[in-house]
Parts: structure tokens; C-alpha cells; sequence
């Protein structure tokens, strides 16, 4: 059995910054395994600009930004096999692929690095009603038939939800030629980012419609229309506010799934609430050796902030195969409350961690003049106003180890969302 | 002659929902901004709106078929749909490599169309 001081399971975005940063730290025996067929992941077919404003301080398309990353990974002679599948991996950190040219094969590891990424919310997932005809597609596959593929799954489109992915499709099939009629969005808000809303929808003139979803598809063959309507606060259909638009396609962009298939079989303990792993300051899962970077954690806003992710975890997966397990030491659980949906990570252990750690977190609602409070026990120690918060964007605190070690009995660390 | 305009920011995740009151083509209020920035965003907004285009084109002999571009520069919003019509039927040879042009001034623009990945030639 061949044998790697560090396998990172994902060549996307955060796979291929782990493994930057791994070397970086000294670790030479590295393997990144990636199932499609070149290095960048879900970025190769995001060829909008916006990428990277917080890493190069520029604008980049999304090719763009994994090349820069890639460069990285080659220019370090970093090892990797493409079109090569993870099928398993054991909780003593063999991992089983397989590929065309080498069948099925076993490594084993000293530590893994968990980057994966996520997937889409399927139409089963989402229980629509209606016939099962062709022309149903998720956004992000139309992303990759049109900008990858060369193909048009359509001409005439009505998109339910507005996740990120959605906004950006509408605006790419309007360029290539097709009539966008209608963005329908469950929600009272939108999921997606408020610039994506203005350059993707207002300036295309398609309509958006809050608080609609879609409640019926006609069309035995091929989609030939879908019906929205209007939802309640209870989010069930209003009768007789239905609108019935002909069309041949429907993409759904309706949220982000973490891909934690292979996290759930080595038996890593997944988070209810992100459907990714339970981290710690470090990012390792519950299983010693192995951890977690990227949308495979939690569905991140901005690849920015994975790439950083990422970085902090090729670190720490360099010093548990330098250093081996760290010693027992006391864990501090981070609670999320009042709008503040979870955290990542979960756990702090307040002698070990880095001088400041980033705990990031989504919120559950929007949020206008509000404050993020964080709590030591009952000690109020930070307040900080956000004039706006939204379910689409990311927040963060930052805790200090050397004010955490002012708290040697500490029981728990309270994030939540307060009056301003 | 005077119009009013309504915009939302896009500075920001605040997303600010803007007035502006232009006269004679000219900006003569701005209001609901919460910031410079919004300001600065609404004035160039109503006078010289412009966006980075986008797209793909076709490769020929490549690893991949279809390359991803975008306009080396800012051009004029109402220009957007005459580049991408542009680029509808080129066909570039691999190898493509990030930065290269592949359609210099697009649709009389001035504005290159410049390849944003590397696609290598077939084995």
C-alpha cells in the first residue's frame, strides 16, 4: 500500500490551499486526489468576476483565481491525481480511490485534510409538485453545460430561488440568448448577494418575486410551464395569487448541501445544523488527524474566506504529522444564540489555539441594527454594531487566547445577535 | 427637464435604495444614501454606468472546447449584449493561455476581450 504523510480529498479551492500551506509548513509527502479532470474545483465554471477582491486585492473570474492556486500547487511540485475518485475512508485513515488507469487502489495516510466542497439542493430534495418532463436542471449545471460544455439547456427560463448561482445564470442565459422571465425566491429575502440581485437581475430587467415558490410544472416530454405562487408567512401557497409562465427550462438555486458522504461513512461527527463535520479551533474533525476546510465545513459566501480556512487547516494538519496528537487539553464549547445559527468551530481549547481565531457563523433571519455580543460565561466581553445582517452573508467574531486565559474556570463561549 | 432615478447600492451588503434626481442629464440630488460611496456608486451610476463583460468562446484543438474570457476593461452597460453577440461565432486555437487576447476592441468598444483560462492543446 503506497503511503502519504497527508491525503487532501478535493483539488477545489480549499483543497489547493491546504496543500500550499501544508508544504509551506514543512510537510514534503502530499497528495491531492480530485475526481474531475483538472485542479480548481466548482471554480472553473464560475467565469464571473468578483473573485479574490480580499486575497490579490483585484477582481478576478473565477478560472482566474483557481489558476493563481494552482500555479501554487505546481510551482511546489505538490503531487495530485485527477479523475480519480475517493470511495473510502477508514477511521485509521486508509483512503480507498480508484481511476481508469490504476483501478482501485488504498493509501495511507498520516492525515487528511477534508475538501470536498458541497452540492446542490436537488428537486427531490425540494419536493415540488408537478410532471417530471426534461428541462429541469440545478443552476449550477447549467453553469457547467453553457460555460463549459457549450451547451443551452433552454430558451425560455423561470429560475426558483435566489442563491448566488441562480442570480448568475439568469444573467448568463439572458447573454446567450434566452428570455429569463421570472427569479421566484421562497423567501421574504433574498439568498443571494445584493450585487448579484442589481448586476444580474435590475440591469436585465427580470423580475424577482419574493416570497413565491414554485407550485406546479406542466409538460410530459419537456417543461412547457411552471406555475408560482404567492406563500404565506407560514410559507404555504396562497390560493389565487397563482401566475402561470410558459417556458422549456426550470433551474433551481436553492441552497448548498456540504458533500459529507465519505465524512459519514470514516465516522466524523456532522453538524445537524451546517451538515458538515464538528470542528475544533484547529479544524480537526472528531477523528484525530482528520480535518475539515471549505464549503465541505459549512457553505461558505466568499471563496476568499475558504481559501483562508483552508490555509489554517494545511497548518494544523502539518503540525499533527509533525508533532503527532496534541495533549489532552480543556475544550470550551461555543453557543450559538438569539439569530446566530451555529458556529464554526464548535470548540476552543483555550491553551492550544492560535493568539486569534476567526469563529465564523451564519445568521437566521435579516437583521437591521444589531449587534454580534460575545460572552465569557456571563462576562459580556465584546459588542460589535452591524448595521445589516442577512441569512447570504457570512459573519465572524474573533477571540483572543490571551483574553480567554483571563478565564481559567470558563464553561462556555456565547456568540449571539443582540439590540444594538 | 428632470427625471428621478431610483438604484440600489451595491457598495455594500447594506444595499442602500438611492434617489436620484437628475436635471438636464445632470445630477442635481442624491438621497438614501448612507455613505460617500453610495453617492460616488449613484452619480457614475445615471452617467457612465459600465460593467466587465464575461463569457466563453469556442477552442479548436484544445484539452477543453470552450475557453472563459471577460473585457480587459469597464465597458458601457449598454454595450454588454453587442460583445457578447460578438463573440457567438469565434473560434480560437489551443493552446490559450490567461491573458491572452482573443478579440481585440470587441464590438467597437476600443475594449479587448482577453482569455481568463489556459486551455492546452489536445494530446
Amino acid at each position: 500500500m503506497k503511503a502519504y504523510d497527508l491525503v487532501i480529498v478535493g483539488g477545489g479551492p480549499a483543497g489547493l490551499a491546504a496543500a500550499v500551506s501544508a508544504r509551506d509548513h514543512g510537510i514534503e509527502s502530499i497528495l491531492i486526489i480530485e475526481r474531475d479532470k483538472e485542479l480548481g474545483g466548482i471554480l472553473n465554471q464560475c467565469i464571473h468576476n468578483g473573485f479574490g477582491l480580499h486575497t490579490f486585492k483585484e477582481e478576478l473570474t473565477g478560472p482566474e483565481y483557481a489558476a493563481r492556486f494552482a500555479d501554487q500547487v505546481r510551482e511546489r511540485q505538490i503531487e495530485y491525481k485527477l479523475n480519480t475518485m475517493v470511495m473510502d475512508i477508514s477511521q485509521d485513515k486508509k483512503v480507498t480511490a480508484m481511476n481508469r488507469e490504476d483501478g482501485m487502489f488504498e493509501i495511507q495516510a498520516k492525515a487528511i485534510i477534508l475538501a470536498m466542497g458541497c452540492r446542490e439542493r436537488s428537486r427531490g430534495a425540494l419536493n415540488i409538485p408537478g410532471y417530471r418532463p426534461a428541462g429541469i436542471y440545478s443552476a449550477g449545471t447549467a453553469q457547467r453545460l453553457v460555460n463549459m460544455e457549450g451547451y443551452m439547456p433552454g430558451k425560455e427560463v423561470v429560475i426558483l430561488g435566489s442563491g448566488d448561482i441562480g442570480l448568475i445564470m439568469a444573467r448568463r442565459m439572458t447573454l446567450e440568448g434566452a428570455k429569463v422571465k421570472v427569479v421566484a425566491e421562497l423567501m421574504p429575502y433574498s439568498g443571494g448577494l445584493k450585487r448579484n440581485i442589481v448586476q444580474c437581475l435590475n440591469d436585465f430587467d427580470i423580475p424577482l418575486k419574493l416570497s413565491h415558490t414554485v407550485v406546479d410544472i406542466e409538460g410530459k416530454e419537456r417543461v412547457e410551464a411552471v406555475t408560482i405562487a404567492e406563500v404565506g408567512p407560514d410559507r404555504k401557497p396562497i390560493p389565487g395569487t397563482e401566475i402561470r409562465y410558459t417556458c422549456d427550462t426550470l433551474l433551481l438555486s436553492c441552497g448548498l448541501l456540504p458533500e459529507n458522504e465519505l465524512s459519514r461513512s470514516a465516522g466524523v461527527e456532522l453538524s445537524p445544523v451546517t451538515s458538515g463535520p464538528i470542528v475544533n479551533d484547529s479544524l480537526e474533525t472528531s477523528i484525530d488527524g482528520v480535518f475539515a476546510c471549505g464549503n465541505v465545513l459549512h457553505v461558505h459566501d466568499l471563496v476568499d474566506y475558504v481559501s483562508q480556512e483552508a490555509t489554517t487547516a494545511g497548518k494544523n494538519a502539518a503540525s499533527y504529522i509533525q508533532h503527532g496528537k496534541t495533549k489532552d487539553a480543556k475544550i470550551v464549547e461555543i453557543i450559538p444564540e438569539g439569530g446566530v445559527r451555529y458556529t464554526v468551530p464548535k470548540f476552543v481549547r483555550p491553551t492550544e489555539m492560535e493568539d486569534k481565531l476567526t469563529v465564523r457563523f451564519r445568521v437566521g433571519a435579516v437583521y437591521k441594527n444589531c449587534a454580534i455580543a460575545t460572552y465569557y460565561d456571563g462576562t459580556l466581553i465584546n459588542k460589535r454594531k452591524r448595521p445589516v445582517m442577512a441569512p447570504g452573508e457570512m459573519e465572524q467574531v474573533i477571540l483572543d487566547k490571551s483574553k480567554l486565559a483571563e478565564f481559567p474556570d470558563l464553561s462556555k463561549i456565547t456568540v449571539r445577535i443582540e439590540e444594538a | 427637464m428632470s427625471e428621478i432615478r431610483d438604484l440600489t447600492c451595491i457598495g455594500c451588503p447594506l444595499g442602500c435604495s438611492i434617489q436620484v434626481t437628475l436635471e438636464n442629464k445632470e445630477v442635481k440630488e442624491v438621497r438614501g444614501n448612507t455613505c460617500p460611496r453610495g453617492d460616488a456608486y449613484a452619480r457614475k451610476e445615471v452617467t457612465n454606468p459600465t460593467r466587465i463583460v464575461t463569457s466563453t468562446v469556442r477552442v479548436s484543438g484544445g484539452k477543453s472546447i470552450m475557453v472563459s474570457c471577460k473585457t480587459a476593461e469597464d465597458v458601457p452597460k449598454n454595450k454588454i449584449f453587442d460583445v457578447t453577440a460578438a463573440l457567438k461565432d469565434i473560434t480560437v486555437n489551443a493552446p490559450v493561455h490567461i491573458g491572452d487576447i482573443l478579440v481585440p476592441d470587441v464590438a467597437h468598444t476600443g475594449v479587448s476581450i482577453i482569455a481568463t483560462k489556459n486551455v492546452e492543446k489536445a494530446d
